[in-house]
Formats: structure tokens, sequence, C-alpha cells
């Protein structure tokens, strides 16, 4: 019984009030995808069938669905782990209610980027990249006239003033602008 | 009464695939990776459906489908699908794409956008100051999904000209292609896929099962984790090599990359040896209707499928 109760005691103390945001599930619960996250009921069916879940001791797709639930959103708002997911998507699949773990972890990476203003490094170039030449990778001249002797057409000339205007009717070109990597904001903050 | 009730969404679903006219002109969204890196996919591509009859438009001014942002922005890489599909909307073509990842990103933003009306306005209004607005009137099919439904395999066979007898091989379909099912649309099954099966059956080799076959590459995560994609990859090569097959095919250049331009790296980061070489799908058909390997630009692959060439 003692055992119980200091057990109790303790996880009294690991949920300071302070640190809950009790408003965070429903800011999750408004971005595209992630409606259902209150609807999770702790299965762990998401989990057993995660491939990042099986490869790690740490990724565990039901638990996040959990803390988002508790409010806990300082454990999980620039949490690394958040990108591993593959977006492999089984987690949608296999859910019995509909949660979509996968468009909730989205969610949290939007908002992390958002909230932090870092995304990382992979993600700053892939952005930069479709800004600069409408394509996720800068095309070397090289290869465009290797199309030739391949026989293959010219790659289509993208609309860069279009992507432009998208990047900034989003506001992405300034959070863009001004985001720093995670590899770098991980050193800074070790320094 | 109730099971009768059941059945029939269902039966109407499949009577809808069957009316649907098969056609023989898409508009070609080619994505960015495939002209990046993987030529000998859409040059064995282009031959394979030139000589089945297909044509391809190619898509004007596309942009990268949006896959790539939606870790980080998920209503840019909304817009900048939205706006491929206005394209394809103003030329009336149903989309080909050769890529899962194109696919999977282009047919769920057609989905959630003609479902979702908040979401759609909010869209539209980022698409407004291009001078464009998406409809949902446009239909996004991945190359399985034409060789499968517009082709047909009945057809598909008359064309097999010299077929790959004794060749055992096993598929990798791809995420993208399967989940999540509810907006994938198509008849694959997501649990034990089976369409990229009856493809490579037409071309007379044989296709082996093994463990794990829905397993996702990991590719999407390799900028941000190496050594867990690298882990699951080996755990694939293995599994496929256990089968006794010679070769792995695929149908997207994110797994292909994975399986073979990656399996060098992989080999030596484990200290073990695969050498099991990793074909596009259309370099196998190219194969069976008799072109040669130089036309499908099989020796482009990184691991050589020697017994091929
Ligand atoms: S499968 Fe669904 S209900 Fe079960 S733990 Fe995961 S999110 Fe929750
Ligand atoms: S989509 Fe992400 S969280 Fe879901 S099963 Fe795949 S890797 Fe795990």
């Amino acid at each position: 019984m003692d055992d119980t109760s200091e057990q109790r005691k303790q996880g009294q103390n690991n949920l300071k009030t302070g640190k809950i945001d009790p408003k965070f599930k429903y800011e999750i619960m408004r971005m595209p995808g992630s409606e259902k996250v209150h609807l999770c009921f702790q299965c762990g069916t998401c989990t057993a069938d995660c491939v990042i879940a099986r490869f790690t001791d740490f990724y565990r797709p039901r638990k996040i669905a959990r803390t988002i639930q508790l409010g806990l959103k300082e454990r999980l708002i620039g949490n690394e782990a958040l990108w591993l997911c593959t977006t492999c998507h089984t987690c949608i699949d296999h859910c019995p209610q509909g949660v979509e773990v996968s468009s909730i972890i989205r969610a949290l990476r939007n908002i992390s980027v958002k909230n932090l203003g870092a995304m990382p490094s992979i993600y700053k170039i892939f952005a930069s990249n479709i800004l600069k030449s409408g394509y996720v990778y800068l095309m070397p001249e090289s290869r465009l006239k290797k199309r030739e002797e391949q026989g293959l057409p010219p790659l289509p000339k993208p609309n860069l003033n279009d992507v432009a205007k998208l990047f900034h009717a989003t506001g992405f070109n300034e959070t863009l602008e001004k985001a720093k990597t995670m590899e770098n904001a991980k050193a800074e903050g070790a320094n | 009464m109730k099971r009768l009730k059941k059945q029939r969404p269902w039966k109407m679903q499949k009577l809808k695939v069957q009316i649907r006219m098969a056609e023989t002109k898409f508009l070609f969204f080619l994505g960015c990776l495939i002209p990046y890196r993987l030529p000998s996919y859409e040059v064995s591509a282009r031959k394979v459906l030139g000589k089945l009859g297909v044509d391809l438009v190619e898509m004007p001014e596309f942009n990268c489908c949006g896959f790539p942002v939606a870790p980080v922005d998920y209503e840019l890489a909304l817009s900048l699908a939205a706006r491929n599909l206005c394209l394809a909307e103003q030329q009336n073509m149903t989309v080909m794409t050769l890529c899962n990842g194109c696919f999977g990103t282009l047919n769920e933003a057609n989905k959630v956008l003609k479902k979702d009306k908040m979401l759609r306005d909010k869209i539209n209004s980022n698409l407004q100051q291009i001078g464009m607005e998406f409809k949902g009137t446009s239909n996004i099919k991945h190359l399985v999904h034409i060789l499968t439904e517009d082709v047909g395999l009945e057809k598909l066979k008359e064309f097999v000209k010299s077929p790959l007898t004794g060749l055992r091989v096993a598929q990798h379909t791809g995420c993208h292609l399967l989940r999540p099912s509810k907006n994938i649309g198509h008849s694959d099954n997501p649990e034990d896929p089976i369409i990229l099966k009856k493809l490579i059956s037409v071309t007379g080799a044989e296709c082996l099962d093994y463990e794990d076959e829905t397993e996702c590459c990991g590719n999407t995560v390799i900028g941000v984790n190496e050594e867990i994609p690298f882990k699951i990859s080996k755990e694939k090569l293995e599994h496929v090599k256990a089968s006794g097959a010679q070769a792995l095919v695929t149908v997207c250049p994110s797994c292909h990359m994975m399986y073979d331009f990656n399996q060098p790296r992989i080999e030596k980061a484990f200290n073990v040896s695969f050498n099991l070489p990793v074909l596009h799908y259309t370099q196998l058909l190219g194969l069976a209707m008799g072109f040669k390997p130089e036309e499908l630009m099989l020796s482009e692959n990184r691991v050589k499928p020697t017994f091929l060439l």
C-alpha cells in the first residue's frame, strides 16, 4: 500500500498543473486531419504497428496522443522525435478510433516550426529550393542537357512568380527567412 | 437484410470503376526526384507507354507536388498541390504520376479539399493571388492504375513478346500507393497488396511473397536520421533475399533510391552483402516487351542486374 501511495505522490509531482495547457488539445483538433485526437482510447495499436516504434525505444505514437490529451504541450513542441515519422500512414489505417496519428504528428511539427522558428536543415533546403526553382532539387545544367541526349523532352519551366506568391500568401516565406535549423538551435542551446 | 445493405455500396463502387471509360491520353506529372536522379525510370516508362499506345501530354509549368513541405507548413503544401490540380483541371485530363509521393500528395489534396469546405476556402484564397481556383474536377492516377485500369492486363499480355519465364522477383508497392486507404481509391488491398504482383505476373516472371511486404522503406526521414531508415531497409532486403528473389521491383523513385542507390551504403554500415538488383517495374515490363536492356537504361541501376544485361 505504501508503495502505491508513494507512486501516486510521485505521479502528482510529475504532473505539475502549471505545465499543463488545457487548451492544447483543442489547438491540435483545429488542425486538418487531427480532429479526432480526443477519441484516442490508448489501445496502443498505432505503436504496435509503427515502423519507427519498432526500431527505436523512445518513439511511441500512442504516448504522443495521450500527451496531447493531457495538455503537456512542452513535452511535444520542439521534441526532435517528432521528425522521425516516415508518414507510412499505417497508424491511420489501423486506428480503431479513426484517429489520424500521422496527421497529428504533422500538426505538431507545423506548430513547432511556427512557435520555435526552427526546423531540421533538410526542410529549409527543400523549401528554399522550391522557392528558387519550383522543384525540390536544384537541377544541374548538365542533367538538363543530358535529357536531350536521352531523348527526353525538356523539363517544363516552372512559374516561379506563382510559387513565390503562394509562399507569400501562406506567410511561409517569412518563416523560412527567419527560421534557424534545429541543428543550430540545439548547438546554441548546449552552449 | 442488414447484410444486403452492407454489401450494396461496395457493389456500386465496383460498378463505377467498371463503367469509367478507359483513357489513352494522360497529363504527365513528372515530379522532382525522377528528373533529378532517376532518368532510367522516366526513359523506361516513356518507352513502354509509347508502345502500349498511351499518350502523354507534359504538364506545363508544374511545381513540386508539395509533399516535402507538408511537415513544415501543411497549408503551403496543400497550396502547391492545389496549383498543380488547377493546371490539371484546365487541361481536363487525368493526371499520371510515376512517383508514389506525388500520387499520394496530389490525390489526397484533391480529396481533402473537395470534402473540407473551410480548408478549400482557405486554399482558394491563396490561389486567388495567382488567378486560380480549385474546383475538384481532376482525377489522379499512378502508372500502376493506368496499366491495370486503362490499358488492362489482357491487353498488356498481348504486348509481352519475350516472357521472363524463370525469373524470380519480389515487389515493394510502397506506402503512398496503399495508405491511408480511405483516400487512395482504386482496388489494391493495403494489407496484402496485389496490383503490382499481377503486373509482374504478366511479364512471365514469378513474383515471390516475403515477410512484411507492406513495410515502409524509411526514405522520407533520411535527411533527419540515416541510421533508422538504414536499419529498416536492411531488414527489408534480408526478407526479400530470404524469399529467393533475384531482384526487387519498385514503382516509386523514393523507394528505389533507398533499396538501390543506398544498398551499398547499407551493406557497408552493417557489414553485410545483398547484391540484390532493384528494377523499376517499367524496366521489367520493357524487357518482357522486347526492349533491349540499354533502351531501358538498366546499366544505370546502381546494383547491376548482370544476369539481365
Ligand atoms: S490506435 Fe488510435 S486509439 Fe489506439 S492508441 Fe493509437 S491513436 Fe489511440
Ligand atoms: S505514419 Fe509515422 S507514426 Fe504512423 S505508423 Fe508510420 S512512422 Fe509510425
